[in-house]
């Protein structure tokens, strides 16, 4: 989806603040990890595919404005509603009971037809055995693609479109913009594709390196 | 003439969303889904645990053992594995190496993801927009803002973790330490100079 998460060569955004540090500045954004945890734990998401999808369904102004706990939160609210553990009016008045005011910003945006959980997971990890060949081998030129696709994917709009070399080859893996949906972990191959400054931004001096599954590029 | 009367101290107000999780949390422990000693766990593991030191000794043992610091060029998840650091699963790790010619940063454009087995959690800025969006497109001027001061001919490389694969930059060994033992040297080593965003030594 073309969601504000997708920051890639956005503008505006300023100077990168590395002031602060702290692993968590405040206990509230490790109790949002521990429940992340536990709510995978409960059930509410079966693959990480869909988390991220999740948090990039949020508002987007708490997308850009709650931090990165924050969207954790939205995220893992989204999930929890969707899965049926919580409702959100139950939140909003322990909320409320806490000092929170009814017009504060929720982030949460959960469906009203969410999708299916989906087959489990085939193992821990996300790398699968792929018995077709890979399409692509380190050195083609290939072109990413320029579809927009309404749900969850790992192609940013920065590259659609974009030539760009081959560099690495790292065979099968699970394929984000099925798992995320429900619909199944159907591995493809993935690669790292090189596009240079000058191809994305008509700038010298630099290229950046991104990992492209197989149905998000073709040969150029 | 008016009495001074001191201010009241009002302490900050919680932003929404510490309100709103604290509320979950409170839901969740009463559901039993969520233990009341999980928070503290996880602030434990992730403040003492797990750290960059992971990839601080990865770094070290490569300046010293060039037959080790081909092996982590090579196939450096294989070398994780040995190691059997604790922390987030890393699934295939690519060591990237910082030379005189080429200077190499870490980014997720997408969201956050990040080399935690070797790096611990990454930082605020990590994961925030303004270096997401900037570094793939302005890299030298933000690495320049950052501290990063590169010469022209220097390419710059930037990894966006977009899928499983995980990054982290083999910075160059600062002159000067070439007598320090690995110890010494993986004490020399930054979480930012293996993110991409410092150089050793300057």
């Amino acid at each position: 989806m073309d969601g504000v998460h997708d920051l890639g060569g956005k503008q505006g955004f300023g100077r990168v603040d590395q002031a602060s540090d702290k692993v968590f500045s405040d206990r509230w954004e490790a109790s949002v990890f521990a429940m992340v945890n536990a709510s995978a734990t409960a059930g509410a998401w079966p693959n990480v595919d869909r988390f991220r999808h999740a948090i990039e369904r949020i508002d987007p102004e708490a997308y850009l404005n709650h931090g990165y706990y924050g969207r954790w939160l939205g995220g893992l609210e989204t999930l929890l509603v969707e899965a049926g553990i919580v409702d959100s009016l139950d939140i909003t008045d322990k909320a409320i009971e806490k000092g929170a005011l009814a017009e504060d910003l929720i982030a949460a945006r959960p469906a009203n037809k969410p999708d299916p959980m989906g087959p489990a997971p085939t193992s821990t990890g996300s790398d699968r055995e792929l018995s077709r060949l890979p399409l692509f081998k380190v050195g083609d030129e290939v072109t990413a693609l320029n579809n927009v696709v309404p749900g969850h994917t790992r192609l940013p709009a920065y590259v659609r479109g974009k030539r760009g070399q081959v560099v690495l080859w790292h065979q099968g893996w699970v394929y984000p913009d099925t798992n995320a949906h429900g619909a199944g972990e159907q591995p493809q191959h993935l690669y790292t594709v090189k596009f240079t400054g000058d191809e994305l931004w008509g700038q010298q001096g630099f290229s950046v390196c991104i990992d492209l599954f197989e149905p998000y590029i073709t040969a150029s | 003439m008016s009495k001074h009367i001191p201010p009241k101290h009002i302490p900050p107000k919680q932003s929404p969303q510490a309100i709103r999780a604290e509320a979950l949390e409170s839901i969740l422990i009463e559901k039993g889904l969520l233990s009341s000693e999980a928070v503290d766990e996880v602030i434990t593991r992730y403040s003492e645990r797990i750290g960059p030191m992971n990839g601080a000794r990865l770094v070290a043992k490569a300046w010293v053992d060039a037959e080790f610091k081909k092996l982590l060029l090579d196939d450096a998840t294989s070398i994780v594995e040995e190691f059997d650091f604790e922390g987030g699963q890393v699934e295939k790790l690519v060591v990237v190496e910082n030379t005189d010619n080429v200077h190499n940063a870490v980014v997720c454009t997408l969201c956050s993801c990040y080399p935690w087995a070797v790096l611990g959690l990454p930082p605020k800025w990590y994961k925030d927009p303004a270096y997401r969006s900037r570094i793939v497109r302005e890299p030298r001027e933000l690495l320049s803002e950052m501290g990063v001061k590169l010469d022209d001919h220097v390419e710059i490389n930037i990894w966006d973790s977009s899928a499983e694969i995980r990054y982290m930059v083999l910075p160059m060994q600062p002159g000067g330490s070439e007598d320090l033992n690995e110890e010494q040297l993986a004490s020399l080593v930054t979480r930012d100079s293996m993110i991409g965003v410092e150089l050793l030594g300057s």
